[in-house]
């Protein structure tokens, strides 16, 4: 017999002397302590990041390029900033192009396998997120074909545009609110600040393997 | 939840007290019976069966169980000088049995009726204590069975809080095992050795001038630790404690 | 053994293969014990978590909540396992991943080299797991001559080393930073001796990126595997289990066959139990979710993505009905943060993959009681593991089963566990017979004791082990016994 014959028939045989399958569960334990209004919840993702330290840029749907690009001024200028094919990049595009003193811009628009290598050169990526959690101050982001998922991963530093109207209490409530079951992307992604670890002797490092910073620019107002 | 009113109960005194604290079990005869409840001591018990029960030898723990649950067949409160012991004959003695048996019932029944002795000195017999010894630095330390299982350790603390000249001195990691586990310390004395010099040391660095527990494993475990090292400090049973600080003694 | 090119140095071209220890339990207790600096580090990471522990779950009502719901989806999960495998391993193949059953490690480990053969890869980066420990995939790849790096800075200063992780979640956590910092400069090519953590962990980063990026392959653990949308949950602080799942080309993730749930929702409450009981984080940096390859007009992510499911011992568990509880476990590690024994012999002494009280209970259905036989008992069953455990699984009590499995006569039927009768002893089993004899017959009980009482002065003073820390106790002048009847006016 097959090794899955095998496991099924060796498990199949152990539920014969166990009572039926469980019904569902009472998930209110998840969401119970997590009650926020919506100002509330935005400003507990904005504290929470800040403590898992990422940066927090208030910002709107008009100013932003300029708030990014004073933030970087401010924070030492990345040569190159990696951007996906979406109507933000086109803005930041617009308004970076009469300038000087601002990265120069590279699209994400060739599969990784033809420039591996050049991809781990580039200094700074930019993402947008689908929301955020309140309760943990998670970012959500949802790689689709036009933001490949290595653009918050390998680059050095993340910078993501966030729109405060999307924020969930709970990850269980966003889960089920936006039926993550049924339209999952090939990877789904929560960001709770810059990479880090804690492996020698308990001393927290930033930087281990992913981004070592996290710019979140917190966009208050819809876009149009 | 016992009957405040009964105004009979049963006296479980554990192996350990038996042997070891024997002084332990007449100062608890004495403040049951100051507060006008009748104590009755079953002549033929002996242990409660938890060495036997955590060394994996449940059949053996099971027949000295039943020997003790036939000891105890009116239906009044059985108030148990040790928590780990109390925890056995509460949260064990029904899963020894086969479900639905009338032994099973029986355990279930002293099951029902156990109460660790300085829970029902406070929670039952809401006792009152009149302290009249000298101020004197306390420890307390409880066994984690019976912290566990029992929830004795407020009981403990509200005893102590009940004598005014005592002052409850807090050690370090207080709530970590002393090491005894019963036959752990025998099988693994070399990490048991390592548990109660801590403990012993966390102790001794608390500045307690007395130590008390209601818990008599623990207490051979770190008196021994304690004599072993030359210290003066040395644990007593809480009860034996307290009944002397109401009788004037330090 | 490599025959792969070298691109960078990563300290690892000279590396020992792991040294598996063969001396006995206690041996290597004792060692640990009399090793300062080595308790030294493992009482501070103790404290330290458990003190992280308590800061997050400050609330109890909190805490008593989401660990019942915890446990609930555990066991609702467990209560359907052979049809939750069948759903995930479906929805797994929707999704274009390929899955593949394992029943022992030495078939877990030739389906993942018959992955890398077909890929013709020879260097592999791997993210934290577990599950691969069990399979000690590393040597079994070294032999086959293919490089498997570890990822996560812990395991990969655990590679260095030449050792084996000594905690679930902190595999360095037996190290000082004294010690690493010696590690890297021994190891690492021009690399200088410095204790400075941020430098260190660049050293590392550097490194590895460079692997990232050579690797043909990459290999992960899982944490939650989703019945419902065949979804694969990773969850980490690094970086690296992204890493290892994404820039590769081919990813092949591990896991035990009991880490199903049933919904994607149940995923929320238990990666909250995970990464408060865990380091005492109210999230992880991470929390990954993979669906299966680079679908097609997708830039990256692997082009193909295996999944082996593991049982290796893990049946025999779920056939019982109170040893199942052991499967509800999702590897938090929260049990020998909290665990006495643990803290003063630390992780490498158990002489398992798993250490500490989860290890105590898990090893013996991986490894059967008879290699296992000392784990059961090195546990004062104080309770601090079950009361931390974030999906109530009662540690002690199946300590305590364990006991009685290993103590049973090997022939006695039912045969839960492979091994039973580890223990079996016939001194010691006649022993109880005669303790249980003893309290049962209430005139031979009185008379031992009134014996004890009047022989005080002369028991003997020594009885080891006891007596190498302790005086021994000496009886009452009288039992309570005696002072009852006296007291009721009777005589013995």
């Amino acid at each position: 017999m097959s090794a899955k014959a095998n496991i099924l028939q060796a498990l199949r045989q152990g539920l014969a002397n166990a009572p039926g399958p469980l019904g569902d569960s009472d998930y209110q334990a998840a969401i119970a302590p997590y009650a926020f209004t919506h100002a509330d919840a935005v400003t507990r993702v904005k504290q929470l990041l800040c403590a898992a330290h990422a940066e927090v840029i208030d910002s709107t749907h008009d100013t932003w390029p300029a708030d990014l690009t004073r933030v970087l001024q401010q924070t030492g200028m990345p040569a190159t900033l990696l951007a996906p094919q979406t109507d933000c990049t086109l803005a930041l595009r617009a308004y970076w192009a009469d300038r000087h003193d601002v990265p120069s811009l590279r699209l994400f628009d060739q599969a990784i396998d033809c420039w591996k290598a050049d991809l781990f050169q580039i200094d700074a990526a930019l993402t947008e997120c689908e929301g955020a959690i309140a309760a943990t101050g998670s970012l959500i982001i949802w790689p689709t074909p036009q933001a490949p998922r290595t653009l918050s991963l390998v680059p050095p530093l993340h910078i993501v545009l966030w729109q405060t109207r999307s924020v969930w209490n709970t990850l269980f409530e966003a889960m089920q609110q936006a039926e993550w079951a049924s339209r999952l992307p090939t990877n789904a992604l929560l960001v709770s600040g810059p990479s880090k670890t804690a492996d020698i002797q308990q001393t927290l490092a930033y930087g281990a393997h992913g981004p070592k910073r996290l710019i979140v620019l917190a966009i208050d107002e819809p876009c149009p | 939840m016992q009957d405040v009113c009964a105004k009979q109960v049963y006296l479980f005194g554990t192996c350990l007290v038996d042997v070891f604290f024997p002084q332990a079990g007449m100062d608890a005869l004495a403040l049951i019976e100051q507060a006008g409840v009748r104590v009755h001591f079953p002549d033929a018990q002996s242990c409660c069966g938890q060495p036997a029960y955590t060394s994996g030898y449940p059949d053996e723990a099971r027949r000295v169980a039943w020997s003790q649950i036939r000891l105890f067949p009116n239906d009044w409160p059985i108030i148990v000088l040790s928590g780990s012991c109390a925890g056995m004959m509460k949260h064990h003695y029904p899963k020894l049995f086969e479900r639905g048996t009338t032994q099973w019932a029986a355990a279930q029944d002293v099951s029902r009726r156990v109460v660790e002795l300085t829970d029902y000195l406070v929670n039952d017999l809401d006792i009152q204590l009149n302290d009249l010894g000298p101020a004197i630095k306390v420890a307390l330390h409880t066994a984690c069975s019976a912290r566990r299982e029992m929830e004795t350790l407020q009981c403990g603390l509200a005893l102590l809080d009940r004598l005014r000249h005592v002052q409850l001195m807090n050690h370090e990691r207080e709530a970590e095992c002393c090491g005894f586990g019963g036959t752990f310390s025998i099988k693994h004395p070399a990490i048991s050795a390592a548990m109660v010099a801590d403990k012993v040391q966390a102790l001794l660095d608390c500045g307690a001038q007395q130590l008390v527990s209601a818990d008599c494993g623990c207490l051979l475990n770190i008196n021994g630790a304690l004599a072993h090292r030359g210290e003066a400090l040395q644990g007593e049973h809480i009860i034996s404690f307290v009944r002397r600080r109401c009788e004037g003694g330090v | 053994m490599r025959t792969a090119a070298q691109p960078t140095a990563t300290g690892l071209e000279a590396a020992q293969p792991v040294v598996v220890t063969q001396s006995p339990f206690k041996e290597r207790a004792q060692a640990a014990l009399c090793d300062r600096s080595l308790r030294q580090s493992f009482r501070g990471a103790m404290d330290f978590l458990t003190a992280k522990r308590a800061g997050v779950f400050d609330d109890p009502a909190e805490w008593q909540a989401l660990s019942q719901l915890g446990e609930h989806i555990r066991q609702r999960a467990l209560s359907k396992l052979p049809d939750l495998l069948e759903q995930l391993e479906h929805r797994c193949q929707q999704n274009g991943i390929h899955v593949h059953w394992a029943e022992s490690t030495e078939q877990a480990n030739q389906v993942v080299h018959g992955i890398l053969a077909q890929h013709q890869a020879t260097q592999v980066v791997k993210g934290k797991s577990m599950v691969s420990e069990e399979m000690a995939l590393n040597h079994y790849l070294a032999e086959r001559g293919v490089a498997c790096l570890e990822s996560d800075m812990g395991e990969y200063i655990v590679q260095l080393a030449g050792e084996t992780p000594s905690h679930i979640i902190m595999p360095a956590i037996h190290k000082s930073k004294a010690q690493i910092a010696a590690l890297f400069a021994e190891h690492l090519p021009g690399v200088p001796y410095t204790e400075d953590v941020d430098a260190l962990i660049q050293i590392g980063r550097q490194v590895l990126r460079q692997k990232f990026l050579d690797a043909e392959v990459g290999i992960s653990g899982v944490n939650f595997a989703v019945a419902e949308t065949g979804t694969l949950c990773l969850v980490e602080n690094e970086g690296n289990g992204r890493m290892c799942t994404t820039v590769p080309k081919v990813h092949i993730a591990v896991m035990g066959i009991e880490k199903v749930v049933e919904k994607l929702i149940d995923v929320a409450p238990l990666y909250s139990l995970l990464t408060r009981s865990a380091t005492g984080q109210i999230v992880s940096t991470y929390l990954n979710l993979i669906n299966g390859p680079r679908r097609p007009g997708e830039l990256d992510g692997p082009q193909e993505v295996h999944l082996v499911l593991l049982d290796n011992g893990r049946s025999q568990a779920f056939a019982d009905t109170q040893l199942r509880a052991t499967l509800q476990c999702i590897r938090c590690g929260a049990c020998m943060n909290h665990c006495p024994v643990y803290a003063r012999i630390g992780g490498h002494a158990y002489g398992t993959v798993y250490p500490g009280p989860i290890g105590q209970i898990i090893s013996p259905h991986l490894l059967g009681l008879q290699a296992t036989p000392a784990l059961p008992g090195a546990s004062s069953l104080c309770g601090a593991c079950g009361d931390v455990c974030p999906v109530k699984i009662p540690i002690p009590a199946l300590l305590t089963r364990l006991r009685t499995e290993a103590a049973r006569p090997a022939n006695e039927q039912p045969h839960a566990m492979r091994g039973q009768g580890a223990n079996a002893n016939l001194r010691e089993r006649q022993l109880w017979r005669w303790w249980r004899w003893l309290n049962t017959s209430p005139i031979a009980y009185r008379l031992l004791t009134w014996l004890l009482s009047r022989a005080r002065h002369h028991l003997p003073k020594q009885l080891k082990p006891w007596t190498q820390v302790r005086t021994l106790p000496r009886p009452a002048p009288k039992t309570l016994h005696e002072l009852m009847r006296q007291r009721t006016g009777r005589t013995s």
